[in-house]
Parts: structure tokens; sequence; C-alpha cells
């Protein structure tokens, strides 16, 4: 008897199921697919806790889900209009089951998947709702799920998965990526999805943790996937994934034992994942080719530096400088502004890179980012201003989106604190 | 040693998420690996379906059931060799069953001598 299932075999298996039961039912259907998929689950459990897990469980939970789907399509053909492409087929007892099963075949099945990730990159829904979506339908996240990795309410995520779900509905169909121009025309938001997806990972204001590495790891599955189809194999598709791959190199030394957030300054780089980054720099050849260069081509480029790098001294920075100028001209943001400012400190000096701050256009949109006022005060201690520093790390305490965070600003402020003393008790003990 | 019966009632999540579900299927293979390692395992026993039929009295009289409240429905029964029944109680303990509702009834197996 086997006695262990693998690493989220349930979500794994529950996604493909969700994708080929929406194929046979038509995505109007979409609540009676996933209670199949319950069904199916319900019905493992109760056997295999008795018996034990079989030989395959991946084959099995696909045979009861089928068996379910048969049953269904049987009760209700007469009630429901199941998948209108599959049309007679489903509703005549003699083709019914050998399309059902040729539907179920493995090969089919990772098609339908990526109908389901194209189609939750649906244009009316608000890129929010969209990786809601995908992490619903396309990972099998619960809504307590999502709650949680978002640090929204169980009612919220909930709000907006069923209004995602309406529109899904009201699209009659999948997206149909048989077809090349469709395929095509949806790419840029899926590789937009994954991408934010990957971020709420990496960067994630999740109160559980800074980094929820359950992400990161589901955007790089979808992504790979993306790239085992012959039209998902793009320059961009390319550059997506080597993008994840070098930044989740740096993983194991972004949190330290204690669950303390480390800078990308300060992280013991002989911890970084070399297996990654070498994967990674493969995928950035594989996305050197024509000649579209995207957010993701240039972002890639910059982790490449760093992850080239023995240290914050030996980093080319006027070469991610000039990198974060292209990103400013392919996608700008506040953000990519910040970041920007902190290169062209570290290359050309704090007061330059004040001077980059405060010539950020919208910079009231940085408000409420606490690295923001990390960053001033990291420059403020460079420029010798220690108490303004020590206040704008104050701000920054404040502002942040998880006890991670908040600890690590905090650790700042304690030191720009002691430093201030240690000035005063000099000055005193020479007085 | 001596056998028992664990009869298991109630206790099904039927809301969990997948990983949810995943998590409490590992805890009963795990609990059923530990008693099969022990030796305390004489039979993986069965799951029973929740439905069926109860046939009553001298008629004979067969009707659908039973249909308890689901926390009171067997789920299904397996076979324990224990010291006696106190340790099979013990036993029962690592039921995961029992951290979502559920309940083990331990019945000792009659010996079969006089």
């Amino acid at each position: 008897m086997h006695a262990d299932l693998s690493e989220h075999l349930f979500r794994r298996e529950a996604a493909r199921m969700v994708a080929v039961l929406t194929r046979i039912f038509g995505v109007q259907n979409l609540a009676l697919a996933e209670d199949v998929v319950q069904d199916a689950f319900c019905r493992a459990l109760e056997v295999w806790k008795f018996r034990g897990l079989p030989e395959n469980p991946s084959a099995w939970l696909m045979a009861a889900a089928k068996n379910r789907a048969l049953d269904v399509l049987r009760r209700e053909r007469t009630a429901r209009t199941f998948a209108p492409e599959l049309g007679r087929l489903l509703s005549s007892e003699w083709t019914l089951a050998p399309v059902v099963s040729e539907l179920f075949e493995t090969n089919s099945i990772k098609d339908d998947e990526l109908r389901v990730m194209f189609s939750c990159c649906h244009p009316r829904l608000p890129e929010e709702a969209q990786i809601a979506l995908v992490l619903h339908l396309s990972c099998a996240f619960s809504v307590n799920e999502i709650a949680g990795a978002f640090v929204s309410s169980h009612a919220a995520i909930e709000k907006r998965i069923s209004r995602a779900k309406h529109v899904l509905a009201g699209s009659k169909n999948l997206l149909d990526i048989a077809n090349v121009e469709d395929f095509r025309a949806r790419l840029p938001a899926v590789y937009r999805a994954l991408y934010l997806l990957f971020n709420e990972g990496y960067h994630g204001a999740s109160a559980e943790s800074a980094v929820r590495a359950d992400l990161c790891r589901e955007a790089m599955r979808l992504c790979a996937q993306l790239l085992e189809h012959p039209w998902g194999t793009t320059p961009a598709g390319h550059a997506l994934a080597a993008l994840m791959c070098l930044h989740v190199a740096r993983l194991p030394a972004r949190i330290d034992e204690t669950g303390n957030l480390i800078t990308l300054f300060e992280q013991d780089r002989s911890q970084w994942n070399r297996g990654r980054i070498l994967e990674g720099k493969r995928l950035l050849e594989l996305s050197a080719t024509g000649p579209e260069l995207s957010e993701y081509h240039v972002e890639a480029a910059i982790a490449a530096v760093h992850c080239d790098a023995a240290g914050q001294q030996d980093t080319d920075w006027v070469q991610i400088v000039a990198l974060y100028d292209q990103l400013m001209a392919i996608r700008p943001s506040p953000i990519v502004a910040l970041n920007r400012a902190i290169a062209i400190a570290e290359a050309e000096g704090p007061k330059r890179g004040l001077e980059a701050i405060e010539s950020i256009d919208d910079r009231e949109r940085l408000a409420e980012y606490p690295f923001y006022f990390a960053a001033l005060g990291q420059l403020g201690l460079r420029s010798g201003k220690t108490a303004e520093a020590r206040g704008h790390f104050e701000v920054a305490a404040a502002k942040a989106r998880n006890a991670t965070e908040r600890r690590f600003f905090e650790q700042r402020v304690a030191a720009c604190q002691s430093q201030i003393d240690e000035t005063a008790g000099v000055t005193r003990g020479r007085s | 040693m001596s056998d028992f019966l664990f009869i298991f009632r109630g206790g099904d999540r039927p809301q969990a998420s997948p990983e949810e579900m995943q998590a409490v299927m590992q805890k009963w293979m795990n609990w059923m690996k530990e008693l099969g390692e022990k030796g305390h395992l004489k039979d993986m026993g069965h799951p029973l379906e929740p439905g069926g039929k109860v046939v009553r009295g001298k008629q004979k009289s067969v009707t659908d059931g039973p249909f308890a409240e689901s926390k009171d429905i067997v789920g299904g029964y397996t076979l324990i060799q224990a010291k006696d029944l106190s340790q099979a109680a013990e036993l029962s303990k690592g039921c995961p069953a029992l951290e979502y509702g559920g309940a083990v009834e331990v019945r000792p197996i009659m010996e079969l001598n006089m």
C-alpha cells in the first residue's frame, strides 16, 4: 500500500477535472462541474481511507469524475443545455460514453486547462478578478485560501469570484484556443495575469507571510503549461518564465530562520538557488529571438544582473539604471520609477537618488507604499541624516502590510535610534 | 490480543477545498499506516454508502434508510487488534474524523469460546 500523496495532488487534479468538465457541461454549467469534482473527491476520501491509496490516484480520480459526469448527463440532458459544440453527441446514448471518455484523455485535458486559463483572463474582468478566477479555477484554490493570499475578506473574494463567473457564463463558450487569432489576442492578458499572480506571491501583502511561495509556484506552473503549447512559446512567454525563475532563485535568502525579511543588499547570496539561476538564464536566452522587447524581458534582465553580482558593491548599477529607463518607456509606473531612483542612488550617490525620487510623476500614488518611505529612509541614512531617516522608517512601519514587513521597518527604526544615541553619547563624553 | 470493531460515525467535511481534503486524506493514511505497523490492524474494513434499505419485523417490511442525521451515519468500519478495551479506545483517539465532529464507536468482538 502506498502511504503518501504527492504534494498538492488534489489541487492539481481538481483543476484538470474542472477544465474537462466545463468543456463537457458548457461554461454556463460551471457550478455543476464544481459539484462533480467535489463528489469525486468525497468518494476518493471515503474509499481510500479504508482501502488505501490506489496504484494511480490521478487516474482513479479522473475515472470517478468521468462516471459522475456520465450520471449527470444521463439524468439532466433533457433539463439542461450542455456544451453546444458537442451537441447531439452527448444526447445519444450510443455516442455519449465514448465521446466523454475521449474528452478525459490526458492530451485533450491539457488544452482544456489552457482554455480555462485563457477564459479567466476575460477583457471584461478587472485584473484583480482575473487572477482570483485563475487561482480558483486553474489552481483549485478555495475562496478562503484566496482571501488568505490576498488579505481580503471571504465575502469580498466570494463576491469577486461569483461576479467573474457570471461574466464567464455570459460568454457562452470557453475561449476557443484552437483559433490562432483568438489565442494570440488573449495571450498578453494571460501573461499579465500570471505576472501579477507571481508578484502577489513574491511581494504579496499577505498577513500570513511576506512570501507566498504557493502563489509563485502556481504562476510558474501555469507559465510552463503555456510554454508547452506551440502558440504559447513566444519570446515574451520565455521572458516571463525567466523572470519568475530568477526571482524565485532568491527566495531561500529572502527570509531568515526567524521569518524576518532580508533586503537584496543583505542577503547571503550563497543561498541563492544556482539551478534556478541557470534555468532562468537559459529561458532568458530563449526569449531573445525576434524584435519583441516586453517588460518581462527587461525585468528578467534586471534580475539576471543581480544574480550575476557577488554583492551590492559588485552590481552593475549603471546597467540596471539603463534597464529601468527601458522599463519606464515600456510600462511606466511610480513603483518602477522608485526602483529606478534606488538604482540611481547606488550608481551615482544618494543625492542623485533623492532627486530622482522627487521627480517621480504621480508620486502621491506611492503614499501608501511602505517601501517608498523605506527608500527615503535608506537614502537619508546614507546622507548622514539619521533623525530624518528614522522618521521615514517609522512611517514605513505604520504602513506595513504584514507583521514581517513591520518587524523589518522597526529594526531600521531601532538601528537609526541606536546610531543617534551613540552620537549623542560621544558628544556628551567629549564635553 | 482481542479483536475490536471501530465503527466510524459522521465527520465529513463536504465544503473542504481540495488542499484541505488532501490533508485529511493524508492524516487517515498516516493513522492506518501506524496501526498497521504496530500490528493493530486486522482488517482495514470498508466504507459504507450513506443510504440503503432497512428491513423490519415479521412483516419483513422494506423501507429506504436509515435516515440518521449525518453526524450519526455509519461511514465505515475497521477491525482492530488490541490488548484490551482501554487500549483499543486509546488507539481510536488517533482517528482524524474526531477533529471534524466525527465519533468512533469501539466495540469488542465477542469471544466465541465459552
